[in-house]
């Protein structure tokens, strides 16, 4: 056995890989539980991954059978209730889990120096990601994944000389159809997660490089014994390998809590509207987009012009990419930055409150707070070149704490 | 971390249940993928055939196609009914002890009604589909009724039971089926598992 195993090590870098990627890959040892959800990501991409396969093969790329055909995997397929409803739970569990993932990141100041690189595929993951939703959205062809094609695909118009020309090529025709679920399948079951799994490959070989940061926000690398080790690191296996097997088993319960007992989730992860096949004659009265693109849809709603809510749009979908020239303090967690941190929690207040303006109608009693909670969004990262220079840190400890 | 602290049996003990545990969960997961690809109910439904019996003249035999073979249902006279008895000796197989029919059509004429005779076309010799034959002389002498094979000359009789020493092994297989719409309609939905078509 053992003569096997080296003539494969001595044809393929197994052992090597092992060793740099696990048995001699030093994290920090006091990750807490914001550290889990970047090994849940991959959980969901595989949940997603296998069961789109498994839907693939009952699905049918047809304005007149798509929503048929998701009828059939519902009622006649072997167990396609639970195949349709793993995906759609997977879905959401995807932006719950990447939300988590980018709050910590945001928290302890993941995204400075050297892990620059680091967040900005980390934030093309996440486009690519919300492009890959949109996608997977329109294919059921309810109504709410028709007049999601129709009003998103919309926005392309608006770009100058060339919007209609190319909103025809998104669309493949005139209006939104079976040219449209063809092409659209193919972005998403093919081209996207090609592009997906490469930016996490990326990512997880940009995050190896430099080691990963920790809620103090200390690098570990700093303090060394003899052995060249960090002092405040451990081998990822088997310490976290376990530990994330561990998080996994409770991810799962909690997945297969909802995908089980609650899988529409009150409309949120399936919108009562998508139950209606595509009617391209009426506009659903309660139109919005899935909840997790909600805090977008309220800042575009909150501007009360075409091109200049695009504009904004773009803008505040953009801005978070830039963190790590925005924030000028060498000090990373908000554990030693407390004004940051009070920034922090307004972020995130006003960021929950968007998503809340944008799952409800168009009122204009909603139209000041949304406008606010803009103003507060983008008031974060415009004025961190600033704040961050100015304000005053806690002493950072040389070793980790717990 | 003292490394004289650890124990490693009760290390070895809880991998290899986490193990053996996780194992159990990927098994147990993946039955409903691969279940999923196994035809559906759909596929299912479309396999049942439903026959209007109502325009069949006593004495007269209709073919339907079920599942891409021939089923023949015969409005069996009492005539007919009475050969069955009188041909046992030249049968080889007369008392159906081969489970070439659903419990319930385990008697002489091997059907739910006497009347009405439901079988599946096919020779169990080399799967030609027999000749209905039901005038008496017709095909040799003495014979009172029943199905000769075109192509290696099997002889059955009109419950589909086969004659000793033709090639056919077996009696011609009788699927199952129900009677609905007040008896109106034959019902075929599937094949007995144990029988043998040819």
């Amino acid at each position: 056995m053992n003569g096997i195993f080296k003539w494969i090590n001595d044809r393929f870098p197994f052992r090597e890989m092992a060793r740099e990627h696990l048995t001699e890959y030093y994290a920090p040892k006091n990750f807490n539980i914001w550290y889990i959800f970047g090994s849940l990501a991959l959980v969901v991409l595989a949940i997603q991954i296998v069961s789109g396969i498994f839907l693939l093969i009952h699905y049918q790329p047809n304005d007149k059978s798509a929503f048929d055909s998701i009828q059939t995997i519902m009622y006649d397929v072997n167990w396609g209730w639970l195949l349709r409803y793993a995906h759609t739970t997977g879905a959401s569990m995807f932006f719950i889990v990447i939300y988590l993932h980018m709050l910590r990141g945001l928290m302890y100041g993941s995204f400075k120096a050297p892990r620059e690189l680091l967040w900005m595929i980390g934030f093309a993951i996440y486009l690519v990601l919300m492009a890959e939703a949109y996608l997977g959205y329109v294919l059921p062809y309810g109504d709410m994944s028709y007049w999601g094609a129709k009003v998103i695909t919309s926005i392309i118009e608006a770009i100058p000389f060339v919007g209609d020309w190319l909103t025809s090529l998104v669309r493949g025709g005139f209006g939104i159809g079976t040219e449209t679920l063809n092409r659209f399948m193919a972005y998403h079951v093919v081209l996207v997660p090609l592009i997906l799994i490469a930016l996490v490959v990326a990512h997880v070989l940009a995050l190896h490089q430099v080691g990963s940061n920790n809620p103090d926000g200390i690098e570990i690398k700093a303090h060394r014994g003899p052995d060249g080790r960090p002092l405040d690191g451990i081998p990822f296996h088997p310490y976290y390998t376990v530990k994330d097997v561990f998080g996994m088993g409770v991810f799962l319960v909690l997945f297969c809590a909802v995908m089980f007992y609650a899988p529409t989730f009150n409309s949120l992860f399936i919108e009562h509207a998508n139950y209606t096949p595509a009617n391209p004659l009426k506009t659903p009265p309660d139109i919005t987009p899935a909840w997790y693109l909600s805090p977008f849809y309220a800042m575009l709603r909150s501007v009360p012009d075409k091109l200049g809510g695009i504009v904004v749009l773009a803008v505040a979908v953009v801005l978070p990419f830039f963190l790590p020239w925005l924030d000028r303090n060498p000090v990373k967690s908000i554990r030693y930055r407390p004004v940051y941190f009070a920034m922090v929690v307004v972020l995130g207040i006003a960021v929950i409150i968007l998503g809340w303006i944008g799952m409800e109608p168009a009122t204009p009693a909603l139209l000041l707070p949304g406008r606010i909670c803009l103003g507060l969004y983008l008031l974060f990262f415009l004025s961190l070149p600033v704040v961050s220079r100015i304000e005053p840190t806690r002493n950072v400890p040389e070793r980790v704490t717990s | 971390m003292d490394q004289d602290d650890i124990d490693d049996q009760k290390r070895k003990f809880l991998t290899a249940a986490t193990t053996i545990v996780g194992a159990a969960g990927v098994g147990l997961a993946a039955v409903p993928f691969v279940r999923s690809l196994e035809p559906d109910a759909s596929i299912a439904a479309a396999s049942s055939a439903t026959v209007d019996i109502s325009h069949i003249a006593p004495g007269q035999q209709k073919v339907v196609k079920w599942q891409d073979k021939p089923v023949f249902i015969v409005n069996r006279t009492p005539e007919m009914l009475a050969s069955l008895d009188q041909v046992t000796p030249k049968l080889l197989d007369p008392d159906n002890k081969h489970p070439q029919q659903p419990p319930y059509c385990n008697n002489v004429h091997r059907s739910r009604k006497p009347q009405w005779f439901v079988m599946v076309g096919v020779c169990t010799h080399l799967c030609c589909s027999p000749a209905f034959k039901p005038d008496k002389g017709s095909v040799k002498p003495g014979w009172l009724g029943g199905y000769h094979c075109p192509c290696h000359g099997s002889f059955y009789d009109l419950s589909g039971r086969v004659f000793k020493d033709v090639p056919a092994p077996l009696n011609m297989a009788v699927p199952e089926y129900d009677f609905v719409d007040n008896d109106s309609k034959i019902k075929i939905t599937s094949l007995f598992p144990k029988t043998k078509l040819c």
